[in-house]
Order: C-alpha cells, then structure tokens, then sequence
C-alpha cells in the first residue's frame, strides 16, 4: 500500500496548504525549537574561554548552526498525531483508504517542514547576523566557512534520515496506543536521552573518547550531531571512515525501529475499537 | 454470489471496569479490573450486490460494531466474513477501492481546508484520474445541491452541508458497497430528503449494495425494502420492511368516524383508546380478534365510516425496541429469502 508519486504529490500539496493555514503556530514552534541558538551563544563564550582544547568559539558557532538547521530539517510529532487518531477514533477514515496511513503522517510532517522553512531560514541569517565570525572566521581561526559540496548535500540527505529516524522511532512508541492509548507519556523517555546524547545540549566531541564511542552506538547522534559534523567541522574531524560507520548506523537503526513498528501496527491493529467512530 | 456474507459473527470487547468515588478510582490505579462486553453475540447476513438493507437496533445493539468488522476497522472474536469475496480486516487495496465507510458523527475530510482538497487527495488515493474525477464531482454536486461549499474551509460549512460533502468524498470512487452509518444524524428536513435521493439515485446507476443504520425511520423507509433488527447483539428479524409490521406490531389501528357520541368505557370494549374526541375516535386493536372486532363495532356503534391501518413504521420499531426482546413477543428470525 505504498503511495503512487500522484498520490504522494496530492497529500504534499493537501497538507503544505494545511500547515500554511497554521503559518503563525509553525513561526512560533520554530522559535520554540531554538535551543540551538541558545547553546551556541554559551558554548561560544566557553570557545573564547579556551575550556575546551581544540573547540573555538567560531567552531561554537559554526557548530549549533547546523545542529540548528538539521534539528528544523528533522523536528517530528507523529506520536501526537498518532494518539489522538487512536483515542479519538480518526484513524478508522484513515485505515479505509487503500494507502498505509504511515505515509500520510510522514507526508503531513513534509508538509509542515516546506511552511517552516522560510522561518528557519529567517532565524538562520539572523543567527549569522549576530555571530558573523561564524561566516568569516576570527583573528584566532581566520578563513570563510566553506564545507565541500558534497559534504552539503550528503549533510541534506543525513538530516532526512535523521528526520526518519526519529519519526520512526516515534511511529513504534505510537503504536502502543492501540494497547495503552497514551502514549504521548513514552515520547517523554525518548526525548531525554534524545536531549543529551543527539549533540543538541554539549557537542559530542568535547566529551572523553570512551564516552563519545559509546554515545555513538546509539541512534541519537545520528539525529543531529553527525549530519551537523557533516557542514560545520574541518574534513578531518569527520574522515569517510567515520562518514561510512554513521552511514551504516542511520541505516541499521532505521531498518530496526522500521521492522518493529511494522510488527507493532499489524499486532495493534487486532486491538483496534476504532472508539468514537 | 452475495457481496456480504457473514457467518458467526462476534465481537467481544474488553473494557476496564471502574467504580465511582474516590476509593474505586484507588481501587482502579492500583489493581485494575476488565470485564468483557459481547457487542455483537452472532450475526448471520447474505446481502446481495444492488441490495439496500436498512440495519436496525437500539442504542448499544452492535450495530457499528457490526459495521465496523464488516469494513474490517475491527477484528472478530469469532466466525466468518466475506465482502466482495475478501476477509475485510486484511485491508487488500482491491477491497478498499470498493467499499465506503461514511459515519454521520465522523469526517474525514480535512477539517481546515475546503473539501475540494480532499477531493483531489481521495482521487489521487483511489487511482481515479483527475478529469474524471472532477465530472463526478460536478455530477454529485448537482444531485447535492452543492457549490460554493467545496472551496470553503470544511469548518465553516453547516452540518447538512459537511455531510453532503463527506458523501461526495466517500462516493467518488464509485464504491461497490457503502456502509451508511446514520449518515442523516442531526440535518434539517431538506438536507435528509436531499441525502435520501442522492443514495437512492446512487444505488440505481451504480448497483451498489448498501447497509444502511439510521435511528430516522424515513431513511429506512425511503431507501430499503429489508430491513435487520439487532438487539443485544443477536439479530431478531431479517426481512421485508413491511414483514416487520406483520411480525412485530400484533396490534392494528382502527379510525372510527361516528355518527354520535361514544365515551372511552364504551370504545375500551373493543380496543385500547389512543384517541377519542367524541365524533371520532382511533383504537388499537389485536390482529387475531381484528374481523370479529370490527363486526361488533360496526353491529353497536352508529358508525359513519371505518378504517384499519398499519401503525406506523416508527411506532413498530419503538415498541419492538421497548420489548426488549422480541423474540419472547412474537418469535424467531424471519429468515430472508
């Protein structure tokens, strides 16, 4: 029950016209989700500071930028759609329609990515408007900020599997609601180590190398950190090695909660009153 | 080959079982305690394609529970279900593309944008090229009296005017059998009479089958010569519309208009007095006993005129629902033919 490009194209346009609708809410969430900028205006000043050995002020900056712009790339909330597409019955319209409903949520969250680009964009430039070292360097680490092209766009594609990543992450807590119904309270758990170990609070390679390597087998890095390394560190912080490995991981993570989820829904689906419908 | 077919039918549901008060909600947080509800006991349907059946019951008689198994929204406990040749809960595209689902407390519209947006969503879901499925559109529109409404926001349209849209939504794939569940629910006269003859008019050019809830009898009578009733979860009838009548209401109506007075102890000799003003009067009165009834009515009063009638359709089925089970009133399933 995989979409046809004319259908996936159909619920694009449905859902980017509905997200335009709410263009207000998403500069608002947009702003909300600006912890990034916040970090870098701390860890520029601990850059300056010198505390940490080899991470200036302008690698600060260069830094949450594109955790930044990844973190807008790849913001998710299906699990909130979810469960009140279970409580409330909604799924049922959903469920009768000859295309799997996952692809809807991942359709509508593309959606709301296209109206929230302009903003993100807004804040970006903003960003660099007040932090122009990032841009051009400083006395300290002179010469433009310049990652090679291909690190760009492999960057691109990392911070959309990092948005799949986390969606369906999300998708297999959601699932519980044909069992628990609320199961927002799980995203609660998801979202802590997410916090921590995603690069989103303290960039992972300031950490100690063993904490760094274990942080690493998790999906969590791969959520923001590696696809940021990708823009904002020197070509050596990130070597192709450590380029295939994070490959690999997104991959091997994604193939897993995918698997889960799928045996999830066709189990919930059993559980399923469709209440209120 | 029928287009519905359902064998044992069940669905047992289990619910959480809580007590009021304070003490049961800590009863509750620390131990909970389910008990299980039957929400449909066994149902045994053949619907044939073109067929429109109206599915009668009280509140919590499993009938959307029923619905809802025969769209496969929701597994059965127990037996067997075939729609279109397909076991529904296995969700195959081909099935899909064939059924509707259309719940009168339900949208599936999107709710804040025009239902013209949705249209084009379901068209691109359901394969139906665009060209094509804008003259279906413009088609259900006129039957519907609708225009300006497909591009306003789904929010700011009446109820009446919501449903004719979710109609047109559920129906542009021209499905082979619909699912009506009381698709008429709170519309003013005109939208229900408009919605009727759209359904009507559907069934006609499409042949499609049609399973049809609704707690208005005009629905019914309008739009279905069987009709099933479902009580507790068992069905009590399944039959003609006006078999019901002849199963289920023992009484009949009997319009006199009198030549003089006649006071209620005199009429209550013949019958129960639903109406007496003086010069005329209506008496329910048993079938078995009618002929004679009448003969004596006829011998003792001065009579001017007489009619016997049917009670209403309504008044069968609210007195049907009343019992309780009607089975003890009047027998078993009339088994359709």
């Amino acid at each position: 029950m995989t979409p046809t490009p004319r259908t996936t194209r159909a619920y694009f346009a449905a859902f980017y016209a509905l997200m335009t609708t709410y263009r207000a809410e998403i500069f608002l969430w947009a702003l909300a989700t600006s912890l990034p900028l916040i970090m870098m205006g701390i860890w520029v000043q601990a850059g300056e500071s010198g505390a940490f050995s080899g991470f200036t002020s302008v690698d600060a900056a260069r830094y949450f930028i594109a955790v930044f712009v990844v973190r807008q790339l790849s913001i998710c909330w299906v699990i909130y759609e979810f469960e009140w597409d279970v409580v409330s019955g909604r799924l049922s319209s959903m469920l009768l329609h000859p295309v799997h409903p996952v692809w809807r949520y991942i359709l509508m969250h593309a959606g709301e990515q296209g109206t929230r680009l302009p903003f993100s964009i807004l804040f970006i430039g903003l960003s660099l408007f007040i932090f122009p070292e990032a841009l051009w360097g400083n006395a300290g680490q002179p010469g433009a900020w310049l990652p090679q092209w291909w690190r760009v766009l492999l960057a691109l594609a990392c911070a959309y599997c990092a948005f799949l990543l986390r969606f369906f992450i999300q998708y297999t807590l959601a699932t519980m609601a044909f069992w628990i119904e609320r199961v927002s309270s799980l995203e609660g758990l998801n979202y802590l180590p997410y916090l921590f170990l995603s690069g989103l609070i303290v960039p992972i390679q300031t950490l100690p190398a063993g904490l760094q390597e274990a942080m690493l087998w998790t999906p969590y890095p791969y959520m923001l950190w590696f696809p940021a390394m990708l823009i904002a560190a020197p070509p050596e912080a990130l070597p192709p090695a450590m380029i295939v490995r994070g490959l690999v991981t997104i991959a091997c993570w994604l193939g897993v909660f995918i698997v889960i989820s799928r045996v999830l829904w066709q189990r919930g689906l059993k559980h399923y009153s469709a209440m209120g419908a | 080959m029928p287009a519905i077919t359902t064998r044992g039918l069940s669905k047992t549901y289990r619910v959480a079982d809580k007590k009021p008060g304070l003490l049961g909600t800590l009863r509750h947080f620390i131990k909970r305690r389910h008990r299980e509800i039957e929400a449909v006991k066994v149902v045994d349907l053949d619907i044939a394609p073109g067929e429109v059946v109206g599915f009668l019951g009280p509140n919590g008689a499993g009938k959307t529970t029923t619905l809802k198994m025969l769209t496969g929204l929701v597994h059965p406990t127990a037996g067997e279900v075939s729609v279109l040749g397909h076991e529904p809960f296995k969700r195959r595209p081909e099935l899909l593309k064939q059924i509707t689902l259309v719940m009168g407390n339900k949208q599936q519209m999107i709710w804040d944008l025009p239902p013209m947006d949705s249209l084009h969503v379901n068209a691109a879901v359901y394969g139906v090229p665009d060209d094509e499925a804008m003259r279906r559109v413009k088609v259900f529109a006129e039957m519907l009296g609708l225009d300006e409404e497909l591009t306003q926001p789904v929010r700011k349209l009446s109820l009446g005017q919501r449903m004719k849209c979710e109609l047109v939504a559920a129906l542009l794939h021209h499905p082979k059998v619909l699912f009506l569940d009381e698709p008429t629910l709170g519309l003013d006269l005109n939208a229900q009479t408009a919605v009727r003859q759209f359904l009507k008019q559907y069934n006609e050019e499409q042949q499609a089958s049609i399973l049809l809830t609704s707690h208005y009898m005009a629905d019914i009578t309008a739009l279905c010569e069987r009709v099933v009733v479902i009580h507790e979860g068992a069905i009590l009838y399944d039959g003609s519309l006006d078999g019901v009548i002849e199963r289920f209401a023992p009484l009949r109506e009997v319009k006199l208009d009198l030549g003089g007075h006649a006071d209620d102890a005199v009429l209550r000799r013949f019958g129960e007095v639903e109406v007496n003003d003086g010069r005329s009067a209506r008496l329910l009165v048993q079938r078995q006993t009618l002929t004679e009834t009448v003969g004596r009515v006829l011998a003792e009063l001065d009579v001017e005129d007489l009619t016997v009638t049917d009670p209403p359709i309504e008044d069968v089925i609210a007195r049907l629902f009343a019992s309780g089970d009607g089975k003890a009133e009047q027998g078993t399933t009339d088994a359709h033919g």
